[in-house]
């Protein structure tokens, strides 16, 4: 996939975070100068063993945390700025639904606090749980649904803005490994139909083969960047994908990374 | 598409009758055992043939509340009044000051554990003096009760107000909310069960703590408080069980009230919708 024509939309340059005091013996290094471009419309996985610092790096993207040096840069502007501009959607391991909220209406709260118009907000919500597959649960209560119908609704709430990224932290962690296979398949179809970046963080090494445009290999102590395996198996990809020669070829290639720690 | 559907769905919708059923095999228990009880009470008092000033039988305890019960119920609504006066304004206070504290963490954090300590205070050991301090007639029982009912109130809305989880409020982070909106559509829900838990447990509370602080001196002939004691005083135990059947069937009446508004007000939260399947 060519990607050095166009600007990167997600920019890291030596980035580096460090957690706890300065100085003192109890600071770690969870990232140390990472440096990574991410062209619009890739799907790109963070992929290592805890405490590599994929996480953290996702959530330095995001401005939930900030960095101890280095520069991001998000559509060209500060992370702190993009995410001001609401220029990305996240969704974390657990689906963080509202209890008190219904379906619909939890897709709708990210459209309530930007102050979409509530014919505007209903169109949007249905739109999107169309898309995730839960058009006839919307009137149904978080806590009625299974863990992956629970995550899918947390998809279609990220994307319920359109934002041109989709931050990604281990969504699918917490799922039975046949709940999960139809899940990528189900979020490759949905980024399919959408231009959204997608930044996915994960410690499956096949799920990171079966769904990036690059997988970006991660190592601990400090965490850096290892190195970074190109995902050249054709599009749309299906259950098929995953008994390709070339998949485990390619399985093999990252987990080569992993190993070289 | 395959849904991966909960099995708790089945339960969604079904037919009033099947939820009827359910409710029937749900409460039948608990409402066979009030009868029971107190068959139980009436055939003990008979058969060993315990003396009535130790405890009087069930049928003579509800023939002396027939005899006088207008009597009664005149004091149990003046005493309730009490209670009720004293929860509103304890409770409202309580929540209505957790709300501010809780904006500021590390205040809050300094002021919960005096709270808590405060709390385990017999307050209801003030009512001599707050009697000395507000006289013989009901405001020194409204303020007793709410002393009584402020604390815990305090505390569960402090609680309650810290209780959203780190990644519900990184989610409202990354949509730049603010956070006056945070605490409407977040911090406030999440708060609701702990403060009707502070709630339901004030309605008890404040009907203890109305009774009570009569037994330490009220006006004799409308309170509920002293007519109990004053009846036992007198060696009356059957008119003074009846005062606290009152008193008995007024703090049930209150705390299902309560929890009728919690149910109205928070359907969706766990320990209700566990009933309600």
């Amino acid at each position: 996939m060519a990607m050095a024509s166009t600007s990167p939309i997600v920019s890291i340059t030596n980035v580096s975070k460090r957690f706890g005091a300065s100085g003192s013996n109890g600071q770690t290094n969870a990232l140390s100068r990472v440096s990574l471009d991410i062209a619009p419309g890739e799907f790109i996985s963070l992929l290592g063993p805890s405490g590599c610092g994929k996480s953290t790096l996702l959530r330095l993207v995001a401005d939930l945390i900030e960095p101890s040096d280095g520069q991001i840069s998000v559509k060209g502007k500060t992370p702190r700025q993009a995410r001001l501009d609401r220029e990305y959607g996240i969704v974390f391991q657990s689906p963080v639904l509202y209890e008190w909220r219904n379906v619909l209406h939890n897709v709708e709260l990210p459209l309530e606090v930007m102050r979409f118009p509530a014919a505007e907000r209903d169109r949007r919500a249905r739109e999107m749980l169309e898309l995730v597959g839960l058009k006839d649960f919307e009137r149904h209560y978080p806590w009625q649904l299974s863990g992956g119908m629970q995550q899918r609704v947390s998809i279609a709430r990220a994307l319920s803005f359109k934002p041109a990224i989709l931050l990604m932290d281990e969504p699918f962690g917490a799922l039975d490994e046949m709940t999960r296979e139809r899940m990528n398949t189900e979020l490759l179809n949905i980024w399919s139909q959408t231009d959204t970046t997608v930044i996915f963080v994960t410690h499956s090494i096949a799920e990171a083969v079966f769904l990036s445009s690059r997988v970006v290999v991660m190592t601990p102590r400090p965490g850096r960047i290892e190195k970074v395996v190109t995902i050249d198996l054709p599009r749309p990809r299906n259950f098929e994908t995953r008994e390709q020669p070339h998949f485990f070829e390619l399985v093999t290639a990252v987990r080569e990374g992993l190993r070289e720690v | 598409m395959a849904l991966d559907a909960a099995p708790e769905l089945l339960t969604i919708g079904a037919p009033w009758q099947a939820r009827l059923l359910a409710a029937v095999r749900r409460y039948l228990p608990a409402t066979l055992i009030l009868p029971s009880g107190l068959i139980i009470w009436e055939l003990g008092v008979r058969v060993f043939n315990i003396q009535g000033f130790l405890l009087p039988a069930p049928s003579l305890i509800g023939q002396t509340f027939s005899e006088n019960w207008a009597n009664l119920l005149d004091r149990g609504l003046y005493t309730f009044q009490e209670a009720a006066w004293g929860y509103l304004i304890g409770c409202g206070l309580g929540i209505l000051i957790g709300l501010l504290l809780a904006r500021f963490a590390t205040v809050s954090a300094a002021l919960l554990p005096i709270a808590i300590a405060v709390n385990a205070i017999p307050i209801i050991a003030l009512s001599p003096l707050v009697r000395v301090w507000f006289g013989i007639g009901q405001p020194s029982k409204i303020v007793i009760v709410a002393i009584l009912c402020f604390f815990p109130c305090l505390i569960s809305a402090v609680r309650g107000l810290g209780a959203a989880s780190a990644d519900a409020l990184e989610l409202m982070r990354s949509y730049a909310t603010p956070e006056i909106e945070i605490f409407a559509k977040l911090r406030l829900p999440s708060a609701l069960p702990y403060i009707f838990n502070g709630l339901k447990v004030c309605t008890s509370l404040s009907m203890i703590g109305a009774v009570v602080s009569e037994f330490y001196g009220g006006l004799m002939n409308k309170s509920l408080g002293t007519f109990i004691a004053n009846e036992a005083s007198q060696v009356r135990f059957r008119s003074s069980w009846s005062g606290i059947i009152v008193a008995c069937g007024l703090g049930i009446a209150f705390y299902l009230a309560v929890s009728l508004v919690e149910r109205v007000l928070i359907p969706w939260h766990v320990s209700i919708r566990a009933k309600a399947e």
